[in-house]
This record gives structure tokens, C-alpha cells and sequence, in this order.
């Protein structure tokens, strides 16, 4: 056995050493003499011999201990007897604990007094490559059909809230509203206002060799007011709110809080996810609102400041580009990136396994998935207001 | 035959609360009348009621073994060649069991021999990948119907509590009244006042459950799973971590509403003085064989059973005495 601890073994500070000896006894029993101080800090011996000797000719017909000569124990010397247990098992030769320190044999009994359980399933060995692709591929087909299910569960519990059926606590709704409303006006601002200053930025540079600074109103207005508003909206609220949802649901998963629901035959979709749902819906199109206004603002400084147009003039500029259109259609988006992230958030906290690191991926997974899919919402509006002529 | 007295005294005066209080909108549905007498109680009436009842459950502790025996022994619940199984991995097969009406059901075993698997497959958290449960004849996994439906006279009390962390200890229990009743919110603090003192938290109503101790959160979990005077009360390891004379109380609790309210009880638990204490019926499981290997009172099985591992397990593995 390799020592655990070199740096610090008995040996180096003076000590004695543990030592071990197998020798056959004339009737053809192996004596295994145990020496020395047997501790996990020492340098320990190896079971090496006596195995060796229970495989030589001609066959060992018991073992048995001799350890007078131990100073001081701990796990180190049931380790090493637990390997020569297992050893003389596994060839049937019988072992006599008697010659071994009291506490030890007595440990040892209580060590042997449950079998150990062969049939958990577990430590199998690895599958191939194949197996494992397979495996993933239906695992995907369970989780696209987890995802649709939740969406259809959705959308029956948005009917029941469309005719007044649902039932969820107001306080929690009015809490909610607050957590995804106006507790979010800080982050909002702050990268709103920096995302209308970079594009006017990367604007002016490029339009002012034309002359035509003027033109970064209409960059900066439309792009923020038809989607860039609603898009970085939507990527906030998916890295915060989206993210809390699933630590949340994901954490009562783990207490049980959701499984005491369902045995009071309350549904967690419609007492959790609803009012997240709809808390989300309600609010995203106001912050989206407020994060164009701040995207213009962004714009109007350096308009204003680097480019010398007069502060009337980026107004009237602006107020001339965008149109109500955009604006609608930027609010739709951002309505739909609210119900996306709601979504995405639950059910990856309503899928949580029942650990720790669970709950981390169930996060991580809400936002990663929140994110994919307010780009790929973003796509097919987009491609849509195209075909209709937006 | 001390108990007599008090006793009269106690239902004299339930009777009264009963003339000033009750009403017919505090039925949920129907039940015997001790139900209304709870619901319409006040939080003073309520302590003394309870002083009244603690008195009475210890004067009649010897009493109870005769008293306890329902009057007719009606099958409420039967499961029939239950499997559980998670994925490929069997955790219980071929489980088969009657729990009467107003029985203290224990299931008992070892721990990994699936107690709490086979409480999630009555309480229809985990359904059985084979066999049948079930209520008062009705198939429990039949139609999700008739499930939403049974699982209303359903209370759960969780292991760990598993109370709602984002609601005080008042907002647990008055929450599923709020969901299935109409009671006014004066009349459900009410309710929830007497609950809380059941289980001896009267005071703590307005903590968080991070803010009360583990023991706690289960005694506040017991008395949101009593909310709604349910026909089946569940509980999971109701005195692991609790103090002796927390645990004993709730014993007393859990004897005291099988008695009154002819609830049934179905108790997961290896605590051996709670399993003698408190229990008409009993399953043993056993982690090997994988299956129920005993059924029956625990009291009547170590007298009577052979099986080694039985015996073992209610002798704390010392053996019947000869």
C-alpha cells in the first residue's frame, strides 16, 4: 500500500514503523504477524505478502493474526484487513479475528453485518459511443415533448385566467409585478442608454463621412424603438427575472413545496407559473417603453454633443423617422419576449432534479434557453413583418 | 375513571361553541359535527378546549388500546400488487395492502426499503409502473378526475415540512382553505389559530419557515396538512427530529384525530416507542425481498410472526423474549 501521508509519517519523526509478516504454521495455517503503529499518518505496509502466500502451493487452510506488537490503530489497519478479508474470501479460505486488538474485530463484525448491495444499478460500465448518442437523441425527443406539454399546460391555464377560472394569491402577483417592473429600471437604464450611445457612436463615424449626421436620429431612433429596445429588454429580463423564476421553482422542487401543492391538488402551473407569466407579459412592453426612450437618449447625446446638432433638431428628426408602426411592432416583440422568458424560467424550475447543482443548471439552462429564444422570436417576427410589409 | 368528568365537561362545551359559532357555509362538506365545532372555535375558547383535550388524551392513554378499535372495520384504502420503480430500478414490487377507515396505518421497514416511495404512490406524486390503488373502491389512478377529486380529502405532512418559504406559517395553513372553502378571512385565522395550536405554535403565526427551527417547520407542516380536516391524513416521518415530548405530543395528536374525526392516518416511520404508541395496522417492508413480507397490528406481529426480520425490526434486533 502506498503511504497517504509521506510528508508527515511517523517513520521520518523517529517513530517506529508499522510492519507486516505472513509465515505458514506447520498444519497449513498462515499467521499474519502485525507489528508497529498502524496510523493513517504512517508509512504502511503492504497486504502484498499475504496475498502472495495465499496463492502459493501448497494451499493455505486458514489465517490467522498475530498482533501483540501493535502499538496504536485507527482505519489504516482495518483498511489493510479488510483487504486480506476480501482476499481470502474470494478464495474461500476461512480467517480467524482472534489474535486481533478487541475494538478491531469488533469493527471489522459490524463492518461485515449488511452485505454489500450488488443490485443498485450503479458503477456499471461506460457504454460506447453509439449507446450514448442514442441515449442523448431520446432524451432530446423526452425534453421536446416535456417543452410542448408545458406549453400546452400554459396556454390551458391562460384560457382559465381569460375567463376568470384561475386562482393564484394577488399578494404574490402584486410582488411579482414589482420584482419584474420597477426593480429592473436600474439595469434597463444603464444598458439601454449605453446601447444607444454605441450605435450612435458607430453611426456617426460612418454617416458623417457623407455629411449626413443628421441620419443617426433615424439609426438610433428606429433601430431602438422597432427591435434593439425590446431585444436588450428582453436579454436583461432573461438573466435576471428569467433566472430567478427557475432558482425559485427549481429551489421549491428540492423542498418539496411543489409536491405539497400537488397533494393539495393545486396546480403549480397555475398557482406558479401564471402569475410569472402574466407579471412578465404586463411588464415587459412598459420597461421595453422606457428602454427606447433611454436608447434615444443615448443617441441624443452624442448627437448633441459630438456632432453639433441642436438638441430641437435631433427631436424633430427623430419624432420624423420612427412612426407609430415601429413602435408597435416593438412592443409586440417585447409582449412576446415576456411570455418567452416566463416560460423558459418555469419550466426549467418546474424540471429541477433535487440537488444543489440542479438548481444551478436549471438556472443556467432558463437563461441560455430565455436567450435562443427571443433570437429566434426576433427572427421569425421580423421575417414576418417582412412578408406583410412592415 | 377520571376522564369522564373532563371529558363531559369538554364536549358540554363544544356543544355551546357549536350553537354560537357554527353555521351551515363552514361545511366543506359533510362531516360528523366535531368538524364545525373546530372550524367555529375562537383562539381563547381554542387553548382552553385544547388544555381540556390534552387532559383527557393523558388520563385515557391506558384506555385507548379498547377504544380505538373502529366500530366496523371498512377497507378505505387497498392497494393491490403495487410496483414502484424508478427508470429500470425496482424499489418496492408486488405490494399489497388494506388500510380500514379511521385506522393508524404504519408503513415500516428499514430505510431504502421504499417507505416513502410507496407514500408518494398513495398520494399520487409517483404513480406505479404497475398494480392498482385504491379509495373507498375507486381506482385512484383511474382518471385524473377522479384523482383531483380523492386527493382533496388528502393532507400531507412532508419530511422535511415542505412548507411554502414565501409565506408566513398562517399563509401555509390557511391556504388551502383559501383554494376550496369560502370562509371568510376572520373565520379562516380562526382555523388557522386552532391549527397552529394543535400542534403547539400558537404565537408563531406570522414567521417565515426559515425563521422557525426544523422541528418546527414539521409541526407547522402537520398542522397545514390537518387545514382542511381531511379523510386521510399522510404522514412522513412525523417524529424524526422532533424533541420526545414534541414527538409524544404529536403521537397523542395523530391518536386523538383517528379517534375523533375517524380520520385515517398512514404513518411512514422506524420510530419503535411511536409504532407501539399509535398504530391499529401496519405494513413491513423489507429492502431485500423487495416486497411487503408483513401486515397487521405491530403489536399482534411481534407476538405472533416468525420472520426473523420482523421480529428483529421491532425488537431493535434483540430478539423476542421469551
Amino acid at each position: 500500500m502506498t503511504p497517504l501521508h509521506t510528508k508527515g509519517s511517523r517513520q521520518q519523526r523517529g517513530g517506529a514503523t508499522a510492519e507486516l509478516a505472513a509465515g505458514r504454521t506447520p498444519d497449513g495455517r498462515l499467521i499474519v504477524r502485525l507489528s508497529g503503529p498502524w496510523r493513517i499518518d504512517s508509512t504502511l505496509p503492504d497486504v502484498v505478502p499475504v496475498t502472495r502466500e495465499l496463492d502459493a502451493a501448497p494451499p493455505v487452510s486458514g489465517i490467522a493474526f498475530d498482533a501483540e506488537g501493535v502499538t496504536e490503530w485507527d482505519s489504516a489497519l482495518l483498511v489493510a484487513l479488510v483487504d486480506i478479508h476480501k482476499a481470502a474470501a474470494a478464495r474461500k479460505i476461512p480467517v480467524d479475528a482472534g489474535g486481533l486488538p478487541a475494538g478491531v474485530a469488533d469493527l471489522m463484525a459490524i463492518a461485515a453485518a449488511v452485505p454489500e448491495k450488488k443490485d443498485t444499478g450503479r458503477g456499471k460500465a461506460s457504454e460506447g459511443w453509439l449507446a450514448r448518442v442514442g441515449a442523448d437523441a431520446l432524451a432530446f425527443r423526452q425534453s421536446a415533448v416535456d417543452m410542448l406539454a408545458f406549453i400546452g399546460e400554459a396556454s390551458e391555464v391562460l384560457v382559465k385566467l381569460l375567463t376568470g377560472r384561475a386562482s393564484f394569491r394577488r399578494a404574490d402577483f402584486v410582488t411579482l409585478l414589482r420584482d419584474c417592473g420597477a426593480d429592473a429600471l436600474p439595469i434597463v437604464s444603464l444598458i439601454s442608454l449605453l446601447v444607444g450611445l454605441i450605435l450612435a457612436f458607430v453611426g456617426a463615424i460612418q454617416l458623417k463621412m457623407f455629411g449626413a449626421q443628421i441620419y443617426v436620429a433615424n439609426l438610433v431612433g428606429i433601430a431602438m424603438v422597432r427591435v434593439l429596445g425590446a431585444v436588450m429588454t428582453g436579454i436583461i429580463m432573461a438573466g435576471r427575472t428569467g433566472a430567478s423564476f427557475a432558482a425559485q421553482l427549481g429551489t421549491m422542487q428540492v423542498n418539496e413545496e411543489l409536491d405539497a401543492l400537488e397533494t393539495l391538488g393545486i396546480s403549480p402551473m397555475e398557482f406558479l407559473v401564471l402569475p410569472r407569466m402574466a407579471a412578465l407579459f404586463v411588464m415587459m412592453p412598459l420597461l421595453c417603453l422606457y428602454a427606447d426612450l433611454m436608447g434615444i437618449v443615448g443617441g441624443l447625446v452624442v448627437g448633441v454633443g459630438m456632432l453639433d446638432i441642436s438638441l430641437a433638431e435631433y427631436l424633430n428628426q427623430t419624432r420624423s423617422a420612427i412612426g407609430l408602426t415601429n413602435l408597435w411592432i416593438g412592443l409586440f416583440h417585447s409582449a412576446v419576449f415576456g411570455v418567452l422568458v416566463a416560460l423558459s424560467g418555469c419550466l426549467r424550475g418546474i424540471q429541477c432534479g433535487r440537488s444543489a447543482s440542479a438548481v444551478g443548471e436549471a438556472t443556467t439552462s432558463a437563461v441560455v434557453t430565455g436567450i435562443v429564444s427571443i433570437v429566434v422570436a426576433t427572427a421569425i417576427i421580423t421575417v414576418l413583418c417582412k412578408i406583410v410589409g412592415i | 375513571m377520571v376522564f369522564f368528568p373532563l371529558g363531559g365537561v369538554f364536549r358540554g362545551f363544544s356543544a355551546e361553541v357549536y350553537d354560537e359559532y357554527a353555521s351551515p357555509q363552514t361545511l366543506v362538506r359533510p362531516c360528523p359535527a366535531k368538524k364545525i365545532l373546530i372550524s367555529g372555535l375562537d383562539t381563547e375558547r381554542c387553548h382552553l378546549a385544547i388544555a381540556g383535550w390534552a387532559l383527557v388524551a393523558s388520563n385515557t392513554s391506558d384506555q385507548r388500546g379498547n377504544d380505538r378499535m373502529p366500530d366496523i372495520t371498512q377497507p378505505h384504502i387497498v392497494v393491490n400488487d403495487m410496483t414502484l420503480a424508478y427508470g429500470s430500478y425496482v424499489v418496492q414490487k408486488n405490494v399489497s395492502f388494506t388500510v380500514n377507515r379511521g385506522d393508524v396505518f404504519i408503513i415500516m421497514g428499514g430505510s431504502g426499503c421504499g417507505k416513502s416511495t410507496t407514500m408518494r404512490g398513495l398520494t399520487g406524486l409517483k404513480p406505479p409502473s404497475a398494480g392498482d390503488i385504491f379509495y373507498d373502491g375507486v381506482n385512484f389512478y383511474g382518471s385524473a378526475a377522479d384523482r383531483e377529486r380523492i386527493r382533496r380529502g388528502f393532507g400531507v405532512m412532508f419530511q422535511s415540512g415542505a412548507l411554502w418559504s414565501s409565506m408566513t406559517l398562517a399563509e401555509n395553513v390557511a391556504l388551502p382553505l383559501e383554494q376550496y372553502t369560502d370562509l371568510s378571512a376572520s373565520r379562516i385565522r380562526k382555523i388557522v389559530s386552532l391549527k397552529m395550536a394543535l400542534v403547539g405554535l400558537g404565537g408563531f403565526e406570522d414567521f417565515y419557515p426559515s425563521e422557525i427551527s426544523g422541528g418546527m417547520q414539521k409541526r407547522a407542516g402537520v398542522a397545514r396538512a390537518m387545514a382542511m380536516d381531511p379523510e386521510v391524513l399522510f404522514f412522513d416521518e412525523p417524529s424524526a427530529g422532533l424533541d420526545p415530548v414534541s414527538a409524544r405530543r404529536l403521537d397523542d395528536l395523530i391518536l386523538e384525530l383517528s379517534d375523533s374525526l375517524k380520520t385515517t392516518m398512514v404513518v411512514v416511520t422506524h420510530e419503535l416507542a411511536s409504532i407501539f404508541a399509535i398504530a391499529s395496522n401496519s405494513v413491513f417492508l423489507d429492502p431485500e425481498t423487495k416486497t411487503a413480507i408483513a401486515h397487521g397490528d405491530p403489536k399482534r406481529l411481534l407476538a405472533e410472526s416468525d420472520d426473523p426480520k420482523v421480529i428483529d425490526f421491532l425488537t431493535r434486533g434483540e430478539g423476542k423474549k421469551p
